[in-house]
């Protein structure tokens, strides 16, 4: 990892550490706070256990023009973006971190034609509402390998990820601990539950937190639906369309909707946010990134309004493509940082709970 | 800008915008009056030393939020005639201490968050209620709070003169944007607090020593407003030749340093002058109590430098510094590396560990572990520096307030030769000199502060009403 955001994030975090005045706002200070020095493996661990809630910028006097120059948000964003790229895998494609709006408006624009001109020139002769327009078993021979090898590139960085902070073995504790935060993302409360300084200044809002949540579940539903499809078509026969009433639609309708009022609201956050308190070269693809999955959602639920109109044909490869541009970026854009935030958590209950047995001999 | 030339009406103008000031400005505004606050600095640097704050001292009768068990009125002042050796004004002393009760009410209501005391300072956790993020994110908190309120900031805004003429502040001179605009409020609050960025004034009230300290706070805190009153007649309160300094990292900047530069491993040092001689016993008492007193110490000594000394057995007693020590295997290199004599160095060490005797050595009480012959002593954690890697910092005086200020009455109103100025009022350092005659009480400086903002804010808006 190049060395210039690892030393200035230390520089940062030493003058942090004699200060703590931050403390309250998240677990990142009591994190710094254990320690006197500080390696490279745990200024990744703070920069990804940071939830870029940007409390302890306004809150600092040390901000430019002081000449401490404390800038946390930004100092720790730009490590967390190193670190993503250093652990992807393959190495070589990390770089695409660098360029991921690039990137991702090339695989939309790639996946797009391919399933344009597959749901065209491979038709089925039968097969009913979107299975007519593509089998499903053509469907499954390109969605499952596209969604299996990311996961597993996303493992293998979580894997680096895990080694280079010196994770142990994992307990029931620490992912119980880890999960109650991230369902409560008590790291964007600010400490009082106010929320964070995002999108106006140093005033506290909880904006973020709940389109952040409505963004997870929305997420977690449509996965869900589309894992309870799966188990319908395999187990049970029960082949797609499925009505209104059906567990997968039940699951993906308001999971698409909250993920569609999710993304909107974040994008719209976003570009309110004051840009100084990220890395510069990151907010396109990350903008990309909630874009990609605004169109996966949106286009997903206006598909299923569509259902047996002839617009059905030009919809389903549009909503294919965005889900496959998706897929085929998780590992390579800020999607990643889920993987890594949870790692983070149960990093930091791993080191909580060893600092306390410490004390407690 | 309200009250500016022939502009509309201006109720109250306030002076400065750090803890008192904007206490003011919200009790003000919410009694209806029209607010207009002056801050010297720029926007980024608003609240003076408030943004260096963390906590205010509270007295309360039982468990309130943050704070534990209970903290009378008799032992509050007991605390405060202790540090200041009886330099205090009772009455108002009293006043404060009282009122400080209901502010922690007032301050939550007004956007403050309160937090449990933050680590490394246990010894205030039943006394001092800590502010979530510290000072600046009070500061933020109030200015949000005024603003939505009302209240109308100028940043940027020297105030150079207050016309005083028959008890009464006839009009604000201030600089904005290289102009002088002149203001006409019917009341006037000067909160802006001491002068210890002034360094000509402090080499005049200290001596030529004073070009050598550093200002842990804000450079904008030049006493402008002071000394434009002082001049004006305006009765006065407090040694002007006193400050309060404690010894900070040599490596500071000149201003603004605040917290970080605070050094706390002097009881577990041996504290040298640039001839590489120990000058006063590092090991008198505990640290909170002792840590005031260094900055006189280092200030007295040629260059006005010292140079704390200690081995790696002792690196981490104490809380981590934003710089980091200079290291050294031997004490002849790290005499090199800090610009001392090495033989010097060496010889004070070696007396020094020569006069250690056997015994347990327990950092976090007086263990009485004495230098035995040795002048000065070592009163306590006297162990052998001989364990190498060796460290040393460079220690300066820190200056954090001045003592001089305004003489207020118990409704925070300017006094001229014992009698009231009818519209100018007062609140925070410019007049906490009043009650903190010496010396220093963790969180006072924020509950006079409040205190008195609150009165000044009510006091200026009831008689321009």
């Amino acid at each position: 990892m190049p060395s210039d955001a690892i030393t200035e994030a230390r520089r940062q975090i030493q003058i942090c550490n004699a200060c703590r005045y931050c403390e309250g706002y998240c677990s990142v200070f009591p994190a710094i706070q254990m320690h006197r020095n500080f390696a490279e493996g745990d200024i990744v661990q703070f920069a990804n256990l940071c939830h870029d809630c940007r409390g302890c910028y306004h809150a600092c006097q040390y901000i430019a023009p002081h000449e401490f120059d404390i800038n946390v948000p930004r100092a720790l964003a730009s490590v967390r973006q190193q670190s993503w790229k250093a652990h992807a895998w393959p190495s070589c494609v990390g770089q695409l971190f660098d360029r991921s709006a690039l990137a991702f408006s090339s695989v939309m624009v790639v996946s797009l034609a391919i399933l344009f001109w597959l749901t065209t020139a491979m038709r089925p002769a039968s097969g009913e509402g979107f299975y007519s327009f593509m089998s499903h078993s053509l469907m499954v021979a390109i969605f499952v390998p596209s969604f299996l090898l990311p996961l597993i590139a996303v493992g293998i960085s979580v894997r680096r990820y895990w080694k280079a902070v010196g994770g142990g073995s994992i307990r029931w504790q620490y992912i119980a601990k880890a999960v109650n935060s991230l369902a409560r993302m008590d790291n964007l409360s600010g400490g009082h539950g106010e929320g964070c300084n995002f999108e106006d200044g140093d005033r506290f809002s909880n904006a973020r937190r709940w389109l952040h949540q409505a963004t997870l579940a929305g997420f977690l539903l449509c996965f869900a639906s589309t894992c309870s499809g799966t188990l319908l078509h395999y187990g049970f026969g029960m082949e797609a369309p499925y009505g209104f009433l059906s567990v997968p639609k039940l699951l993906g309708v308001p999971g698409g909707i909250l993920l569609c009022i999710g993304t909107a609201g974040l994008a719209w956050l976003k570009t309110k946010a004051d840009p100084n308190l990220g890395v510069a070269s990151a907010w396109g693809g990350e903008m990309a990134f909630i874009l990609v999955l605004f169109g996966t959602s949106a286009t997903g639920l206006i598909l299923f309004a569509a259902t047996g109109e002839p617009a059905v044909q030009f919809l389903l490869p549009l909503h294919l493509g965005f889900v496959l541009t998706f897929f085929l970026m998780i590992p390579y854009s800020k999607m990643v940082h889920g993987f890594h935030r949870l790692a983070a958590l149960l990093r930091n209950a791993e080191m909580m709970s060893e600092d306390s047995s410490l004390r407690s001999h | 800008m309200p009250g500016s030339g022939s502009n509309k009406a201006l109720d109250v103008l306030v002076i400065g915008s750090g803890n008192a000031a904007l206490t003011a400005a919200i009790s003000a505004r919410e009694i209806g009056a029209e607010v207009l606050v002056l801050e010297a600095a720029p926007e980024v640097y608003r609240g003076g030393n408030t943004r260096h704050t963390r906590n205010f001292r509270c007295m309360h009768a039982g468990p309130t939020g943050v704070l534990p068990g209970e903290y009378g009125e008799n032992e509050y002042f007991g605390d405060l005639q202790r540090v200041t050796k009886g330099n205090t004004d009772e009455a108002l002393a009293r006043l404060t201490i009282r009122s400080s009760e209901e502010c922690y009410g007032w301050m939550q209501d007004h956007g403050i968050r309160f937090q449990p005391p933050l680590s490394g300072t246990l010894s205030l956790s039943r006394t001092n209620a800590f502010f979530l993020g510290g000072g600046r994110a009070l500061v933020n908190a109030y200015c949000r709070t005024a603003a939505n309120l009302g209240v109308q900031f100028v940043y940027g805004a020297l105030v150079r003169h207050l016309e005083l003429k028959d008890r009464r502040i006839l009009r604000v001179d201030a600089e904005i944007e290289g102009e002088t605009k002149s203001f006409f409020p019917r009341s006037v609050v000067a909160a802006s607090g001491g002068f210890q960025a002034n360094i000509d004034w402090m080499v005049d009230a200290w001596g030529p020593a004073a070009r050598n300290f550093l200002v842990r706070g804000s450079p904008y805190n030049r006493g402008i407003v002071l000394r434009n009153l002082i001049d004006q007649g305006v009765d006065t309160v407090g040694d002007p030749a006193q400050c309060h300094a404690v010894a900070i990292d040599g490596r500071a900047p000149k201003f603004d340093g605040g917290i970080v530069t605070r050094l706390d491993c002097i009881p577990f040092s041996i504290v040298v002058n640039k001839h590489g001689v120990r000058f006063h016993d590092e090991g008198e008492d505990l640290w909170p109590k002792r840590y005031a007193i260094w900055g006189r110490l280092v200030a007295a000594q040629p260059d006005q430098i010292g140079f704390a000394i200690f081995d790696s057995r002792s690196i981490e007693l104490f809380m981590p510094s934003a710089y980091p020590p200079v290291e050294a295997k031997s004490v002849e290199v790290l005499a090199m590396r800090l610009g001392l004599s090495k033989e010097a160095l060496v010889a004070t060490v070696e007396e020094f560990n020569n006069t250690c005797r056997p015994g347990t050595f327990r950092p976090t009480e007086l263990d009485g572990l004495a230098t035995e012959k040795l002048n000065p002593p070592k009163s306590n954690w006297a162990r052998p520096i001989s364990n190498p890697p060796f460290f040393g910092y460079e220690l300066r005086p820190g200056v954090t307030f001045t003592y001089l200020g305004l003489c207020v009455s118990a409704s925070a109103q300017v006094r001229a030769k014992g009698s009231p100025i009818e519209n100018l009022w007062a609140a925070g350092e410019i007049m906490a000199g009043s009650i903190l005659g010496e010396g220093y009480l963790a969180g006072f400086g924020m509950t006079i502060g409040t205190v008195f903002g609150r009165i000044a804010g009510c006091e200026a808006a009831a008689h321009a009403l």
